[in-house]
């Protein structure tokens, strides 16, 4: 089937952006992707018709906030495949593994171990070692192959029976490698572990199945998947968070409140202390129903052969490495390269000045430019809404960096 | 196309690796990290009474960061503290941070100025060196 991308370009309306006399050939939506009018319209309705507090006022306008909140939770709940009460809404993916590691950590021993991976996000690490400074937990470590995916042919021997979780990026914010869930799941059952998944990359490509993926809890951030900032979602099994205290108290996530004694709400308002982000979550309920409206086995497609000229492009350049899986299996949108002789900067900045938006740096993932030697690397990461218009100004700048810095 | 940022000078600067290395008996060293980006600045200064008689600098980072390092290492020989905050002024001046206008060779910066996000790429090297000096 033929993808339609004119169709879904005419949906966001920054794409028609001109900046200094050039268009906006945007590929950096592994950092942030960009929002369709649907989802615009869907915030400023709210704003405009229905901007009230929610689960507090019986006034109408209050009714409305709270129809349009809990429909918003429907909606991601359906996107994931999941009930609506199994789903938080959070301030952003970092924060919804903050809660993970601070509630469900809660329920772990000085002893028990959790297994992470050498290319996780920064916010897949450092909470963890917050836990670690504050209830002693031990972190082990998967290391990953030469060509950026986690060596899961190492998980019999880090899986250990003191191992309580193992938490990985579903698909690499780098490296664009997809992991098998599957073995992790048969690792992590082995032992009784849960398995946690970092969706923010893997989430904006399409409706999931997190109950047939057989995890146990799942994070992705609204932003990146076409909804406002300030949003995040966080899925977990009814079972955990029935059992998890919880992460921030206020208002709205209480019981009962007595200077002797206080007791939580139930999930998932236990999880939402205070006034929750009620215009953003209704935006990314609106970005699951516009995802979730797309045809992903065309959409797909489209960005892996947008990948595919991204690949075969940068390897007519002298000097031009890939980190990551060389081909189009397991892997996602995202594609990271570094150019001899020039700084990933260097590259993104004359990148810029051809209307090309890329991410350079170490992207969050300091222990994996370590494990590479690199101070960075540049970072094209693609959308349904891309066309090879953007690849093309994206290779043309990369010929340029490459004649003109070094 | 032209590229208003990477004009001739600065990249020049960058690649005459003026001062790149180490020095072979220094009396301080630092490293400086930019969390952001992750470029790191490393100097070498040989203080002898008070002034800079030597200084050598490595850098893991942008072109930007390679050329600030440069231009640093071929004005500092000769200077005190005192004298390395006025080549920092200077280098202000032509991000335009301050009012002013910058000599060379730091003039060559004033091309970053419209690019704030670049702004401690070239400041990068001037913190390294005061933390070498402290």
């Amino acid at each position: 089937m033929t993808f339609d991308v004119a169709a879904v370009r005419r949906q966001f309306p920054i794409l028609s952006e001109i900046i200094d006399g050039r268009p906006v050939h945007y590929l950096d939506n592994g950092a942030s992707a960009q929002t369709p009018l649907a989802v615009i319209d869907a915030v400023r309705s709210y704003e405009l018709t229905s901007r009230a507090n929610v689960l507090r006022g019986v006034h109408r306008l209050a009714e409305r906030a709270t129809e349009l909140y809990e429909t918003a939770r429907a909606d991601v709940a359906k996107f994931l495949g999941v009930q609506p009460m199994e789903i938080v809404f959070t301030g952003g993916c970092t924060a919804a593994i903050n809660l993970v590691a601070y509630s469900y950590g809660q329920l772990l021993k000085p002893g028990d171990r959790i297994l992470l991976s050498e290319l996780e996000h920064h916010s897949n690490i450092v909470p963890w070692q917050l836990l670690r400074q504050r209830s002693g937990v031990e972190i082990d470590m998967i290391p990953v192959t030469t060509d950026g995916q986690i060596d899961l042919g190492l998980l019999t021997e880090l899986v250990t029976p003191k191992t309580r979780l193992i938490s990985l990026a579903h698909v690499s914010n780098v490296t664009g490698a997809l992991i098998d869930v599957r073995k992790v799941v048969e690792a992590a059952k082995s032992v009784g572990a849960k398995v946690m998944l970092d969706g923010a990359q893997r989430a904006p490509h399409g409706p999931l199945d997190l109950k047939a993926l057989g995890i146990d809890f799942y994070v992705f951030a609204g932003h990146k998947a076409y909804g406002p900032n300030g949003v995040g979602v966080l899925w977990a099994k009814p079972e955990l968070l029935e059992a998890m205290p919880p992460f921030h108290g206020g208002g709205s996530m209480i019981g009962r409140v007595t200077f002797a004694e206080t007791t939580w709400a139930p999930p998932p308002r236990r999880f939402e202390a205070g006034t929750p982000p009620i215009g953003p979550a209704i935006g990314l309920g609106t970005a699951c129903n516009w995802m979730a409206a797309l045809d992903w086995t065309a959409a797909h497609d489209h960005e892996m052969g947008l990948v595919q000229r991204v690949l075969d492009g940068l390897q007519e350049i002298d000097g031009t490495q890939i980190l990551g899986p060389a081909s189009l299996q397991n892997r996602y949108p995202v594609v990271s390269f570094m150019l001899d002789g020039v700084h990933p900067h260097d590259v993104a900045q004359t990148l810029d000045s051809f209307g090309v938006a890329v991410r350079a740096g170490h992207h969050c993932a300091q222990p994996l430019m370590d494990r590479f030697d690199l101070d960075g690397t540049t970072r094209v990461s693609i959308a349904p809404y891309n066309d090879n218009s953007d690849i093309d100004a994206l290779l043309t700048g990369v010929r340029y960096a490459a004649k003109t810095l070094r | 196309m032209s590229d208003e940022l990477y004009q001739a000078r600065i990249v020049a600067l960058a690649k005459s690796r003026a001062g790149a290395g180490k020095l072979a008996a220094p009396t301080k060293s630092a490293r400086r990290d930019n969390p952001l980006c992750g470029d790191r600045v490393t100097i070498d200064v040989k203080v002898e009474d008070g002034r800079i008689a030597g200084i050598a600098h490595q850098v893991r980072g942008c072109l930007l960061c390679q050329a600030s390092a440069s231009a640093l290492a071929s004005t500092a020989v000769g200077r005190d503290a005192a004298g390395v905050a006025e080549l920092r002024h200077d280098a202000e001046r032509a991000i335009g941070r301050e009012e002013g206008k910058a000599h060379d060779p730091f003039d060559a910066f004033e091309p970053v100025a419209n690019h704030k996000s670049r702004h401690e790429c070239v400041l990068l090297p001037f913190e390294a060196l005061k933390d070498a000096l402290s």
